[in-house]
């Protein structure tokens, strides 16, 4: 297994578009440690699919490098990188049984035959496909291939990370949990880079350790699910982690206060140095949203409750600002209502980019 | 766990620095990946080079006067000559012969489309008695070699007055076309979800109205494809349009055969002729070049 | 798709019915009612029975045309088969190359069969033409009218390039609807070429390689226009396929009942051996999935 390094990684998938400054991948640059279990999440088109096939060699990048642990694999075929990837749709061949599906990417890598039956044996067993072994693939049902693809990831345990491109879309929904903490599980056991790409934020908080929130062929931010919850460094993460997302109020700077929609509200923990001419906004997340009687916050109008079962979510407008708070079931609604921020919940953003402010977290 | 120890083998022309932002590494990048010239690619061009030898032979023939052609070997007209060519164009037992092979082929590519459609629609939407031997029993026409029906074709249509019409070879070339035509339109037919059908009589669409107005833009293609099999097949099929025809419809490729043995040897004029039968073909190719790939998978792979 | 029961789908069906009725079954009938019967002419005909079918099957010239047809068929299908995928596989996936080599691949397809037939002739004479001018050149001695092996590999080869496309056409069909997930899976699993091949393309050509292996045996068994061209059926008898001999003795020797006789159990030879092919090749790719519905 290998610490995967990407050196300022730039890609366009042709000179052209390269010239004309459209990359689909900006520029990356960051590490995925050995033994990590890692999420890149991001909204379709992000570029997330595009950096998957730059780590697994099936795209070379057009500028950057590609390092395993010190060695540089840029140019190196997906092959010569020992990586397993597990694709969107089921790929199987068609004309093998089951078994012998499991058994090909090891017996193209001259794997004793001993160790393969081995290895498989026990691959069938975690799938729950023994019943199926010596069928043939093309028979199965679309869950079933996928587990097959799953497993011509997952049986070459000697991988230097097993990469992962929205294996799950063709699953049911129950069996999705069941695969996703079989994968848990098989990360605990042989503590394999995993690198799991998908859109679904549930996918990803659950399965990752770290997860790499990607916008518009950039990363955003990499951090725990904490991380991404509590302190977006970017408008975008808030606004896709967490359900409902982020309110972000546009807002100016006063002094040690921001004025939004008229009302003047003090910041937790010092001052922000904010570039001058700068767009800034604020960010709170709508568990942070109190609703109150008016006077104890600012006033609001309420829209709509929407009632989702364990709370409920009220859509606000504060002076024309639309502001989403979850509220808990049972809870009172004012009618004359107001809204207060918890303090230490605030964040400021110019150009939709977190400004650490002095002071630390409040 | 250890990395393989296969060495970093990177040349030091492939190590271009992570941070240089060039058009040239991008280039030198891109052209790894593709190669500059593959070898694989030789075996197309062989083959297309193999194809289009002999119908060089034959432009190049029609350009040359017979004496050029039978006293000197040449692989280029040394006196090019369009006189071949005006040969065919100012003789109407020539020019005619292009104008009957046509016509018929037109009708039957017509007739075939027209009767295959609705025959296709039930075949894909609807199990009714008998269908799958009917179809089977279809197909099994394309099977018939054209020598086998050559005659009791021309007793048939002797009896009904019809010898050396037109209709008549558009009429037998169904034989082989319309179960094509019902073959292929009833593979895109199956690829469009019987939703749709659904939908639109819900919405209140007759069935005419439905079948001309929706069913049919979507199946646009099938039927372009249908109709140039039908082409295809009725274009260049001899044995029978020479056995129907007398004069009136005798399709140019039996005009051919025929002159050239009544005037002695014409190499120019035969040759002018051969090269004037294969441009309706390229044109017809040319427009479904987009469809062909798809048109040969006859709809389903 | 699931398909609701409705018998009015007949009247659907019926002009297509009517339609290959009268330009099938009607001569078809003809051919029956000729094998059966002899004549001397002036319209007179007499009740043969089964005799003419018997004389078909015991003469020597009806089974050397049939053996001829049968070795032609399968040296066009050992040749034309592996050269189409070997084609195929070497195109172009995409950018304007594509268009230009499915146009120029598929121009053969639409030559009207005596035009090919004229085409070879004239290609391959001593005289006139680029190939037999070239082969005298090399000191090969080629005649394709005097020579019955020459004769044979000139109508071979003319087949192979009259016909190789539509091979080379049906399997790029089949290549270019695999997604291309297909081909990074293998590259990551360490597939060799050949593995792609074998487990991913062949598997997913299968449907087309069928089509194209049965229409190719069809018309090869079928093929009448162009060697009639180009040899005329000899010299000799040595490329006189079926159809030739059978268009010889109803249109030359006007025998009529021989003739009808040779129809109909040409006729049957072809739906056997499609059907044949058909079902071998269908088990040879669904046996498994039969076994599993078995099960």
């Amino acid at each position: 297994m290998a610490r995967i390094r990407l050196d300022h990684i730039r890609h366009a998938y042709s000179p052209e578009l390269a010239k004309a400054g459209n990359y689909a991948l900006r520029e990356v640059d960051h590490a995925f440690e050995d033994g990590g279990a890692y999420a890149l999440l991001g909204p379709s088109g992000c570029g997330k699919t595009t950096l998957l096939n730059i780590i697994s060699g099936l795209l070379t990048p057009s500028e950057g490098q590609v390092r395993f642990d010190d060695r540089d694999v840029t140019t190196l075929s997906p092959e010569a990188r020992n990586i397993a990837q597990v694709f969107q749709f089921p790929v199987i061949y068609d004309t093998m049984t089951v078994r012998e599906n499991l058994a090909f990417p090891l017996r193209n890598r001259k794997v004793p035959q001993a160790e393969i039956a081995r290895r498989v044996d026990d691959m069938l067993k975690r799938l729950r496909l023994e019943t199926r072994a010596d069928r043939k693939a093309r028979g199965l049902t679309a869950d079933e291939k996928q587990k097959i693809s799953l497993g011509r990831g997952l049986v070459r345990s000697d991988v230097n990370a097993i990469l992962f491109d929205e294996p799950l879309t063709v699953i049911d929904p129950h069996m999705k949990w069941q695969l996703r903490s079989e994968l848990k599980e098989l990360h605990r056991e042989f503590a394999m880079t995993m690198i799991y790409v998908t859109h679904d934020q549930t996918e990803a908080l659950t399965f990752a350790d770290k997860v790499v929130v990607m916008y518009d062929g950039e990363v955003v931010q990499i951090g725990t699910p904490e991380e991404l919850f509590e302190r977006p460094k970017h408008t975008f993460v808030g606004y896709f982690i967490g359900s409902p997302g982020m309110n972000v109020l546009p807002c100016e700077m006063d002094g040690d206060a921001v004025v939004v929609a008229g009302h003047r509200l003090a910041l937790a923990g010092g001052r922000a140095n904010t570039a001058s001419g700068a767009r800034i906004e604020l960010g709170i997340r709508p568990e942070f949203v109190r609703v109150v009687e008016r006077g104890g916050g600012l006033p609001a109008e309420i829209e709509k409750v929407e009632d989702v079962g364990s709370e409920r979510i009220v859509r606000a407008r504060l002076g024309g600002l639309p502001v989403s708070a979850i509220v808990a079931e049972g809870q009172p609604l004012p009618a004359d209502a107001a809204l207060a921020f918890e303090p230490g919940a605030l964040n400021l953003y110019a150009d939709s980019r977190l400004v650490e402010r002095t002071g630390g977290r409040a | 766990m250890s990395v393989p120890t296969i060495a970093t083998s990177r040349a030091a022309a492939d190590g271009i620095p992570g941070s240089a932002h060039s058009e040239v590494a991008l280039k030198a990048r891109a052209s790894r990946r593709s190669g500059s010239f593959r070898p694989k690619a030789l075996i197309p061009i062989v083959y297309i080079l193999f194809l289009l030898l002999p119908i060089y032979w034959l432009v190049n023939m029609s350009f040359k006067t017979n004496v050029e052609i039978t006293n000197a070997f040449t692989l280029w007209p040394a006196n090019p000559t369009l006189r071949n060519y005006a040969v065919i164009f100012t003789d109407p037992s020539w020019y005619n012969g292009y104008i009957n092979s046509i016509i018929y082929v037109v009708l039957n590519m017509v007739i075939s489309v027209a009767v295959a459609l609705p025959a296709a629609y039930a075949f894909s939407r609807y199990r009714f008695l008998g269908d799958k031997h009917l179809f089977f029993w279809l197909l099994t026409n394309r099977m018939a070699p054209p020598a086998v029906f050559a005659l009791p074709f021309f007793q048939l249509y002797s009896a009904f007055g019809l010898i050396d019409t037109h209709i008549a070879v558009a009429l037998a070339h169904c034989l082989f076309n319309v179960p094509l035509a019902v073959w292929i339109l009833e593979g895109f037919m199956s690829g469009v979800p019987k939703e749709i059908d659904e939908t639109a009589y819900i919405d209140g669409y007759s069935f005419p109205r439905f079948f001309f107005k929706i069913f049919m833009p979507l199946i646009a293609s099938g039927v372009g494809v249908a109709a140039f099999f039908c082409f295809m097949f009725s274009w260049v099929e001899l044995l029978i349009a020479r056995t129907l025809t007398v004069t009136d419809a005798k399709p140019i490729s039996a005009i051919m055969t025929r002159t050239v043995s009544a005037s002695g040897m014409d190499w120019g004029v035969l040759a002018a002729a051969g090269v004037l039968t294969i441009i309706p073909g390229a044109i017809v190719i040319w427009f479904v070049r987009n469809y062909i790939a798809k048109g040969f998978a006859l709809g389903r792979v | 798709m699931e398909k609701t029961w409705n018998n009015k789908a007949w009247f659907f069906v019926l002009p297509v019915l009517l339609l290959v009725a009268f330009s099938a079954v009607i001569p078809l009938m003809t051919v029956v009612n000729y094998s059966v019967q002899d004549t001397f002419g002036n319209n007179e005909f007499f009740w043969a029975g089964t005799d003419w079918f018997t004389e078909l099957l015991g003469s020597a010239r009806f089974h050397d045309a049939l053996i001829r047809n049968l070795v032609f068929s399968a040296i066009i299908l050992a040749i034309e088969v592996p050269l189409g995928i070997l084609v195929a596989l070497a195109m172009p996936k995409k950018g304007i190359w594509v268009s230009v080599c499915l146009v120029l691949m598929a121009l053969p397809l639409l030559i009207p069969w005596n035009v090919v037939g004229t085409i070879w002739q004239v290609f391959g004479r001593t005289d006139i033409g680029l190939l037999g001018y070239s082969m005298r050149a090399l000191g090969i001695d080629y005649n394709y009218v005097q020579d019955p092996i020459d004769a044979w590999v000139t109508v071979i080869v003319m087949d192979v390039w009259h016909w190789t496309s539509l091979v080379v056409l049906l399997c790029y069909a089949g290549l270019v609807s695999i997604p291309d997930a297909y081909y990074q899976a293998a590259k990551i699993d360490g597939a060799s070429r050949w593995a792609v091949f074998r487990y991913i393309q062949l598997p997913k050509m299968g449907r087309v390689l069928l089509i194209a292996v049965l229409l190719r045996f069809m018309d090869s068994f079928m093929i009448y226009t162009e060697p009639f061209v180009v040899t005329g059926g000899g010299p000799g008898n040595s490329t006189t396929f079926l159809s030739i001999d059978l268009v010889k003795m109803a249109v030359g020797q006007f025998d009529l009942g021989p003739a009808a006789a040779m129809s109909l159990v040409y006729f049957l030879i072809i739906l056997l051996l499609s059907w044949v092919f058909y079902t071998v090749m269908e088990n040879a790719g669904r046996d498994r999935a039969v076994k599993e519905t078995a099960e």
